[in-house]
């Protein structure tokens, strides 16, 4: 008797990834497009992807796509979900695309209950322009722009993105995690799952910040960069559920 | 139909109601508030969506979001705020988005003033954004004129699938004056966009819009397709307006409300028997570089007035090519010039030549 | 005809030039109102202008005006070097307690407007009071284009104030037959 255990999921294009050997990115992509087959929507699901990495995420998902303008996405989701409201609109965007230069428009699009999804992948550095300072880059970090360490002095401090958010009446779901280990992989599934449904249910607005190494910007081999960022980043970015109004499956 | 008194602001936002448009992204700038206001109270009428937005950032980037699931869309802004929209702007022309943008000049640069002004003409003909790319600019000059330009606006950015611009001035926003407004769009006989449009890619391969490619060869390509519409754009839809220039032996070059401002000179100078006509471009791009070149033929002086230092002057002389002599009158800050201050202009500057 | 009305903001000269142009239109003419706007709406001096004339308006904006309307004393000062010879000069004699620097080749009406409208039990349609005169003594748009315009204009609870406006209008009329 055979039994399928493993298959590439139908939300996924097929084209191989391009990412960094240890980036997380597409352990997260095939999550996503798991809870996309799952909720079976992927012919009413579009995908904007973010400036950073993950720019190309639009050709890694086998749905309608597009790429806004840095840190726009939600914008941008918010205006095709505001022409189409029977369509499902995610975003994929990186910690300076959603942190930084589109802080105003996440903001926004959680406070107004915007009923999209956004999956925010935090690896506390710049990646795509060459490992410079994050929002949520630790203290004491050293960063191609913080070669003495980020400084809260002259640099502030890491964002926290969950934090700020979970005060905004809007979130329908609001998590953050990681995916080192098999568990934490289920779990982000979960919540990526919850994210949408969010949506789907037509509940309000969801996030899943995900934890994520980037072996290449840090100076590191993926194992370490995996040790690291347990070491260093859990203690700075709690990880738990900080808002679900979505409840539990039935 | 019957004519109604309108603003003019309020006669672009039922225009576009009429011409089929159901979304609706703005942020309040003075002067042209009336317009989000009026959208934000009719809108929900016609079962369309208004939102207030964050920033003029915000609005520029949803306005992308709605035109990639092909409906027709719109914003306003002023100055300042269409400025803060350049980067989406340039997205979307690559990205080769329909979408229809309203900016009430005011006076600039930086904070400047809200009075009425027209010193973002370059920013509107010449890029503003960055990269190759160009709107279609129309330029109304009455209350009636913005409502039927709103309608070929929107019809212009289905028919060539790019951006357009209504550029107007807070003088237009304000005036009230009797429209007949056209009957409402059928919707369902609307430009059909489903061979490109992001509706879920259902028994189809994916649709995806971008205005990027890593490979410059390609994105190249995409140029050169944009080039070649914008040439198909030069080649069928310059509008021009010309009044009593078949005589003329002095035009006045102005557009929008500053031309009909001069067709009062003209009235006032024919009175005093000087043969005096006048030439406004509708579409300030494409710029109607052919009719003013053949108008150049037989005319001995051009007096181009603008609100600003000199913008539309540039391409008044490119299309004219030093063959006849081009003055120039301005007011700027917002300051409107009135009639009278023109025609003595025009008196000094014909009499210094005779 | 070129006309500008102008006054302190809240005395209704926006409203004024919206009424005749309104009656210009219904009576076939080509018309433009354009206001002043920007900070000085707020509390300010306020004025806005009126074109009305048989050919397509060309410029909205006048630096000469067979008439101006002036409410309040700024305004006269301001407006009053507008005016074009035997141009019509119409003061608010209940406000304007001294004479224009410009008297000569114009025809000059002052009108106790607040008084009237006083009278009429609603102080707020002094400046109907005076568009009565306006068009009493122009000739510009008929009366009863006026009263179609008013009932365009005041719609809803405003409806109620239809006859008193209408009352005012003839009260205007009225006192500049007698002038």
């Amino acid at each position: 008797m055979k039994k399928l255990l493993y298959k590439m999921p139908e939300s996924l294009s097929g084209k191989e990834f391009t990412y960094c050997p240890g980036c997380h990115h597409g352990i997260v992509h095939r999550l996503i497009a798991e809870v996309i087959d799952e909720l079976g929507i992927r012919e009413k699901t579009l995908v904007v992807a973010p400036i950073g990495c993950s720019v190309f995420a639009y050709q890694f998902f086998n749905m309608d796509g597009t790429i806004a303008a840095h840190g726009r996405a939600p914008a941008v989701a918010t205006g095709m979900k505001r022409a189409r409201p029977d369509l499902y609109v995610f975003t994929y965007q990186g910690d300076g695309d959603l942190a930084a230069i589109g802080t105003a428009e996440i903001m926004h699009a959680a406070n107004r209950g915007e009923k999209v999804t956004t999956i925010f992948i935090n690896n506390a550095i710049y990646g795509m322009t060459g490992g410079q300072m994050a929002p949520t880059t630790l203290l004491g970090m050293k960063t191609t722009t913080t070669p003495y360490g980020r400084d809260a002095q002259k640099d502030g401090y890491p964002m926290h993105m969950c934090e700020f958010l979970k005060e905004a009446k809007g979130v329908a779901y609001l998590a953050r995690t990681k995916v080192t280990t098999p568990q934490d992989v289920e779990k982000t599934k979960k919540a990526i799952k919850k994210a949408f449904l969010a949506q789907v249910k037509g509940i309000g607005f969801g996030l899943v910040e995900v934890l994520s190494t980037c072996p290449t910007n840090w100076g590191m081999d993926p194992i370490s960069a995996m040790k690291w960022l347990e070491e260093n980043m859990i203690p700075e970015y709690p990880l738990g559920v900080f808002i679900d109004k979505v409840g539990d499956e039935k | 139909m019957e004519k109604v008194m309108v603003k003019g602001t309020e006669a672009i936002g039922e225009a576009a109601i009429r011409a089929g448009c159901r979304h609706f992204f703005g942020y309040p700038i003075t002067p042209q508030s009336e317009l989000p206001e009026y959208m934000s109270k009719r809108l929900p009428e016609v079962d369309g969506v208004f939102l207030q937005t964050e920033s003029e950032v915000a609005t520029v980037n949803m306005l992308y979001g709605a035109a990639c699931t092909g409906t027709r869309v719109m914003t306003s802004t002023s100055s300042p705020g269409f400025s803060l929209m350049m980067e989406g702007v340039s997205y979307m022309a690559c990205a080769q988005l329909p979408a229809v943008f309203v900016n009430v000049v005011r006076g600039g640069p930086g904070l400047g003033d809200i009075q009425p002004a027209q010193g973002d003409y370059w920013q509107a003909t010449k890029g503003g954004g960055h990269g190759d790319y160009k709107l279609i600019v129309l330029a109304p000059a009455t209350v009636q004129e913005a409502v039927d330009l709103t309608v070929l606006a929107f019809d212009l950015a289905d028919k060539y699938r790019t951006p357009t611009l209504i550029l107007a001035d807070g003088l237009l926003g304000q005036m009230m004056e009797p429209v007949e407004f056209p009957e409402f769009r059928d919707l369902s006989t609307l430009p059909d966009h489903s061979s490109w449009a992001m509706t879920g890619a259902k028994g189809r391969k994916p649709h995806i819009i971008t205005s990027f490619d890593i490979d410059p060869y390609i994105l190249e390509k995409m140029n050169l397709e944009l080039v070649k519409k914008y040439r198909e754009i030069e080649k069928n839809e310059v509008r021009w307006e010309e009044f009593k220039t078949e005589d003329a032996d002095i035009v006045i070059t102005a557009f929008g409300t500053v031309a009909r401002i001069a067709k009062s000179v003209v009235e006032m100078a024919r009175k005093d028997g000087l043969k005096v006509g006048l030439f406004r471009p509708i579409t300030v791009w494409p710029f109607p570089y052919e009719p003013l070149k053949k108008l150049a033929e037989k005319v001995d002086l051009f007096f181009d007035v603008e609100m600003n230092m000199g913008q539309m002057l540039e391409d008044v002389k490119l299309a004219i090519g030093g063959e006849k002599p081009v003055a120039f009158y301005s007011r700027m800050g917002g300051v409107v010039p009135t009639p009278n201050e023109i025609y003595e202009a025009l008196k000094k500057e014909f009499g210094r030549r005779e | 005809m070129r006309f500008i009305f102008a006054g302190f903001g809240g005395q209704g000269v926006m409203l004024m030039g919206q009424i005749l142009a309104y009656a210009g239109m219904i009576e076939g003419k080509n018309v433009t109102w354009m206001p002043s706007y920007g900070p000085e709406m707020r509390g300010g001096t306020a004025n806005c202008t009126v074109v009305v004339s048989d050919e397509p308006v060309a410029s909205p904006v006048v630096d000469k005006a067979e008439t101006v309307v002036a409410m309040n004393i700024p305004s006269m000062i301001k407006f009053q070097n507008f005016l074009v010879e035997n141009g019509y000069f119409f003061l608010n004699k209940s406000v304007i307690d001294r004479e224009p620097d410009k008297k000569e080749d114009i025809k000059i009406y002052k009108i106790e407007c607040n008084e009237i409208a006083d009278k009429l039990g609603n102080l707020k349609v002094a400046n109907m009071v005076m568009l009565g005169a306006v068009i009493g003594a122009t000739k510009i748009v008929s009366k009863e284009s006026v009263f179609k315009a008013l009932e365009k204009k005041l719609t809803g609870k405003k409806a109620e104030l239809i006859e008193l406006n209408k009352k005012a209008i003839e009260e205007g009329m009225k006192k500049v037959s007698e002038q």
